[in-house]
């Protein structure tokens, strides 16, 4: 399937207890562009990225990955399928320095087993030195190199987010979920994170759920908007932008808690 | 001054024995959040296990790799099969099986092994050196002890701090979901932890038994003495399992030396109260959030 997209969903169905999370959501990311998932809070944008990531299995429907179906997928075969996700909370190991971080996340190819590993060390000395140099170069093109034997814990948070996000790039995925990459970020640290996306698009394909508009609107070439966990749209960013569903659903709430505050 | 030394040196010995148990207890703990109270008699059915080798004939260094190797997959299928089910649940889940555990085995042992005294035999000379006038309470198994439980720690942090497997062991204990994101599986560094941790475990065992007698129940003082040092050094620390274990070492060997044996377990629990009450996160912790 040559044309098939980089990602795609169909029908994915998540029910938890009574509540349905996701009803019968449909979306592709096609290759080397990027979507942009967004809603109000509680439209399921995590659960949808849950689904995509294999933390939570879907009721119905099915995901696909390049045509073929992820079935059974679980969160540690992301790299085996040459995906990466980002998480909202960073979730960078804190006592960890930044080097070691990114190479747990280089390691895509870590087949190496139990015994081998444990009798094989020169040749895992060998893999070592090939992680660590995969881990500096990643570092040093998003232009933290000189961090590399710091902490987390002790950078500012701009700097954190984007050792997060070299651990995801240094694997080389093909697809890359990116969970509200631009929250806690200044205007002019967004500009440059836009940058980076758009420079990410000619190695991979992204999905990424955002709030700053700006920014979707800026890197994404389509958007899906989620609302009580049903597509209620989909198109280009102006096709979005335009759509009376979605300003009533989405943006017509904004619109609303302004006018109601206009009067005090 | 040849009462000082004795007790030092013994003290020393006994140290590295308690450090090495307590270093699996935090190798555990570390990775799965998991006090395990079967290390004990898991060193104890492996170190039997080596006594049945050695009687057959075989040479005592065969039988000291059997041990250790049987406390590898002893290790790694305890995790696989009976904590598997338990990780992530309520911790008292966790604590009521290893007790289960602890019992089975001391059955069991019984069972296959007989529960009479067999004297188990040590590789080294088990009497002191004298220099000039000086007796020097050091024997031959004690400085293989040291020389033995220093290489086994040195391996130990190299494998952690140096080794593609080492990093994805720690990540996979501070922090399971991200790196199951990040394609570590997770459970097999479980495994590997718990299967590392059952072999330091036995080499205790076997320090313990040498040169002395084994039955089902003589680790069991180690298992106090062994968690009063992993308390002591904070049960979150590789060191501080070491420096713990080396300080109990000490402190019971000159209790013992200079106010008498029987006073030894008193003194390990009046420690872990101690400890307990003046800095409940171990010697080596820094002021860390406090739970109000």
């Amino acid at each position: 399937m040559p044309h098939a997209p980089a990602f795609a969903m169909n029908g994915v169905t998540v029910r938890f207890g009574g509540i349905t999370a996701l009803d019968a959501v449909d979306l592709e990311v096609p290759r080397g562009r990027v979507l942009g998932v967004i809603g109000p809070n509680g439209a399921g944008k995590t659960t949808l990225f849950n689904v995509a990531c294999g933390f939570v299995t879907p009721a119905e429907g099915s995901v696909r990955r390049d045509g073929q179906p992820l079935t059974g997928l679980k969160p540690h075969h992301l790299p085996r399928h040459r995906m990466a996700r980002t998480l909202q909370g960073l979730g960078l190991f804190e006592r960890v320095s930044v080097l070691e971080n990114v190479m747990v996340g280089a390691d895509r190819t870590a087949t190496s087993g139990f015994l081998s590993s444990l009798l094989a060390l020169p040749r895992s000395a060998a893999d070592e030195r090939r992680l660590r140099e995969r881990a500096l170069t990643t570092l040093d093109e998003l232009g933290i190199a000189d961090y590399a034997d710091r902490v987390p814990g002790s950078l500012p948070y701009a700097i954190r987010k984007r050792v997060a996000l070299a651990r995801a790039l240094v694997g080389e995925p093909e697809l890359l979920l990116l969970d509200e990459p631009a929250s806690g970020l200044s205007d002019e640290e967004m500009e440059s994170l836009g940058d980076l996306i758009l420079a990410c698009r000619e190695r991979m394909s992204v999905m990424l759920v955002e709030h700053h508009m700006d920014l979707v609107m800026r890197v994404c070439d389509s958007i899906v908007v989620l609302d009580f966990g049903r597509v209620i749209a989909h198109g280009t960013p102006d096709e979005v932008r335009e759509d009376p569903a979605v300003l009533a659903a989405y943006l017509g709430d904004e619109v609303d808690r302004t006018a109601a505050e206009v009067p005090r | 001054m040849q009462q000082l030394l004795s007790t030092t040196l013994t003290g020393l010995t006994l140290g590295m024995v308690y450090a090495a148990f307590a270093l699996a207890l935090v190798l555990i703990w570390r990775s799965t959040r998991i006090v395990n109270f079967a290390q004990a008699p898991m060193a104890m059915v492996t170190t039997l296990v080596a006594l049945q080798v050695i009687d057959a004939g075989a040479p005592y260094w065969v039988g000291f790799l059997v041990a250790l190797v049987s406390g590898l997959v002893l290790g790694a299928v305890v995790e696989r099969v009976l904590v598997r089910p338990v990780e992530g649940k309520a911790e008292i889940n966790a604590v009521i099986l290893t007790l289960g555990l602890f019992i089975v085995l001391h059955a069991v042992a019984g069972l296959v092994f007989g529960n009479d005294y067999q004297s188990f035999p040590a590789p080294f000379g088990l009497s002191g050196f004298r220099v000039g006038d000086l007796n020097v309470a050091l024997t031959g198994f004690g400085i293989f002890t040291i020389v033995i439980v220093l290489v086994v720690m040195a391996a130990l942090a190299a494998l952690f701090r140096f080794t593609d497997l080492g990093l994805r062991m720690r990540a996979a204990a501070f922090n399971p979901e991200v790196s199951r994101l990040l394609g570590v599986p997770v459970g097999r560094m479980l495994t590997i932890g718990w299967a590392l941790a059952a072999v330091v475990g036995s080499l205790a065992g076997l320090l313990i038994a040498g040169g002395s007698l084994v039955y089902p129940s003589y680790m069991d003082s180690v298992v106090v003495f062994g968690f009063v040092a992993a308390v002591l050094g904070g049960l979150d620390s590789p060191v501080g399992a070491v420096v713990g274990g080396l300080l109990l070492g000490l402190a019971l060997s000159y209790v013992s030396g200079y106010l008498g044996a029987q006073l030894v377990t008193l003194a390990s629990l009046v420690i872990l109260m101690l400890v307990l009450t003046l800095r409940p996160g171990g010697l080596f912790s820094s002021a860390s959030a406090r739970r109000v």
